[in-house]
């Protein structure tokens, strides 16, 4: 182990991913528990194309993530899969190729290597200062997850019972959206804007399928998700295969065994 | 760079046809356009937008596996759309129900095919204008092989949508009457997700996999805000789609902008406008 920290790309990697994981796992619990999953998804494809218009707008690349994913968690409830959703999603994926091209264009190489890790994710690439901002984003997330974790929990699992406490659904809600923008704006570095659901729901279905009680649910969760990206890191060091498609497999193998495991 | 359009359109023709691949791009998307409008009218009345947005994500490797296998890409493209579809089919319990009740599987299906398509690419040691032009669309990259499958392909499936198209409807529009009046719903949902991923399967190849939604789901669903006769909605859709693969393909050859870019804004401007009717 002493042997693959010993690179600097693979200490970055290891750092940002441990909290990239951790957020992501404790978010995606509440993901699964909310039925939040098209939303997910449809964040993380506002993720690539608000990164592209960052980079072509010239403003920091994780700033413009940041924000556009964070402004549409709040303005579009998406639900469901419906006929709507995906043609303004399928557009806002046009609008990142639009930028894409505007800013390739005189970039030769540089252009099309941006938008593939936005895409598929970059996370042995970052550079010290980014893996650091990015492990304290997810410690910050984590934080603010656990201490919203017990009413957050009450709401999702019986919201009409939850409100007549006098929980506050509207801002809880609200607030759940904000941290979720925040994790998948962290997690498109990791495993990139299409693989999201890899890191954000595997874990948290896993968990889900392992135990019905929820503290110890979203503890697993977690814990899994920083799991799989330590694994899918040593592995990606070992094979020739990108880190991001080993901590998606891993992910959905894992998943997968949690559900037929009684099978064999 | 190609000349710039006038707004003598027949000179614009002229130029829009002057090199080989374009024709291809034009042949093929015009037969793409045609299955897609004419498909994506039946998916939108049986609401099942999701299991084409499943298939063509699923598409993603399928390309990549074709090139990696040194086939044509559309070929990959229809082994693994057709394979899922029979897959999602053959389960029984309807991708959609099972959206809401499992939709974390389904969310990891999705992820871990885009990933294996990443795997394919990266083997593949291929450029990165390889995977843009498979997840959003390119206008370069139709072969003459391609045009021939996706011909093939594209006058299979809308023959086949003409034989089954009345008892879809009406399977569609009330399964249990139509059960009990002896129409085999089930073989009829099964056929019906094959053309679908054969109509996913030939339009990636020009809008991308990501998205395929706007040429495939948007123009039924747009026809269907404007009409309710089944008739004039199955031609209108065709005709949005047509139109839609056209000005998205010429705006890509006269301009900068990207194909993907244009079809989705179109789709999407359209979708607003049936709404706001």
């Amino acid at each position: 182990m002493s042997h693959i920290l010993a690179y600097d790309f693979m200490r970055n990697a290891a750092l940002a991913g441990t909290g990239i994981a951790l957020a992501a796992g404790l978010a995606g619990y509440f993901v699964v528990l909310r039925n939040q999953v098209f939303t997910s998804d449809a964040l993380g494809h506002v993720a690539f194309t608000s990164g592209l218009g960052a980079l072509v707008g010239g403003v920091q690349l994780l700033a413009g993530v940041f924000g556009g994913t964070i402004a549409v968690g709040l303005g579009g409830r998406a639900r469901g899969r419906d006929v709507a959703v995906g043609t303004v999603f399928a557009w806002v994926l046009g609008c990142g190729v639009l930028f894409l091209s505007l800013y390739s264009r005189g970039r030769s190489a540089a252009g099309g290597t941006a938008g593939v890790s936005l895409l598929f994710g970059s996370i042995l690439g970052l550079r010290p200062a980014q893996a650091v901002t990015a492990a304290a984003a997810g410690v910050v997330i984590s934080a603010l997850l656990l201490l919203i974790a017990r009413p957050l929990l009450f709401l999702s699992v019986d919201p009409d019972v939850a409100a007549a406490r006098g929980v506050p659904a509207t801002a809880l809600s609200f607030g759940f959206l904000v941290l979720l923008g925040a994790t998948v704006a962290e997690a498109v570095q990791a495993v990139g804007a299409l693989l999201i659901l890899g890191l954000l729901v595997m874990p948290a279905a896993t968990a889900q399928r392992l135990t019905a009680r929820p503290y110890l649910g979203l503890a697993l969760s977690g814990v899994l998700a920083v799991l799989f990206v330590w694994a899918g890191l040593v592995l990606a060091f070992y094979l020739p295969y990108p880190a991001s498609f080993l901590i998606t497999t891993l992910a959905f193998a894992i998943y997968l065994v949690s559900r037929w495991g009684w099978l064999w | 760079m190609v000349d710039q359009p006038s707004w003598d359109l027949l000179a614009d023709l002229q130029l829009l046809l002057e090199f080989h691949f374009m024709q291809n791009a034009l042949l093929a998307g015009t037969l793409v356009a045609l299955l897609a409008g004419a498909t994506g009218y039946f998916i939108v009345l049986r609401g099942q937008s999701f299991a084409a947005h499943t298939l063509s994500q699923v598409g993603f490797p399928g390309a990549a596996a074709g090139i990696l296998l040194h086939l044509s890409p559309v070929l990959g493209l229809i082994g693994f759309c057709v394979t899922a579809a029979l897959g999602i089919g053959l389960r029984g319990r309807g991708l959609d129900a099972g959206w809401r009740g499992e939709s974390a599987a389904v969310g990891g299906i999705l992820a871990f095919a885009l990933a294996v398509g990443l795997l394919f690419f990266s083997l593949y040691a291929g450029s990165v204008e390889a995977i843009y032009a498979f997840l959003f669309g390119s206008i370069l990259g139709v072969t003459d092989r391609d045009v021939l499958v996706t011909a093939l392909t594209a006058a299979l499936a809308l023959l086949a949508l003409a034989v089954i198209g009345r008892p879809l409807i009406f399977a569609s529009v009330d399964p249990e009457a139509a059960e009990a009046r002896g129409v085999p719903v089930r073989a009829l949902a099964l056929a019906f997700l094959v053309l679908v991923a054969l109509s996913v399967a030939v339009a990636v190849q020009i809008v991308g996999t990501l998205l395929v939604f706007a040429l495939l789901v948007t123009p039924g669903a747009a026809a269907q805000r404007l009409t309710p006769r089944p008739g004039l909605g199955l031609g209108l859709s065709t005709v949005l789609s047509l139109l839609f693969v056209w000005s998205g393909l010429s705006v890509a050859y006269f301009s900068p902008l990207p194909v993907g870019f244009a079809v989705t804004t179109l789709a999407f401007g359209t979708y607003v406008l049936a709404r706001a009717r």
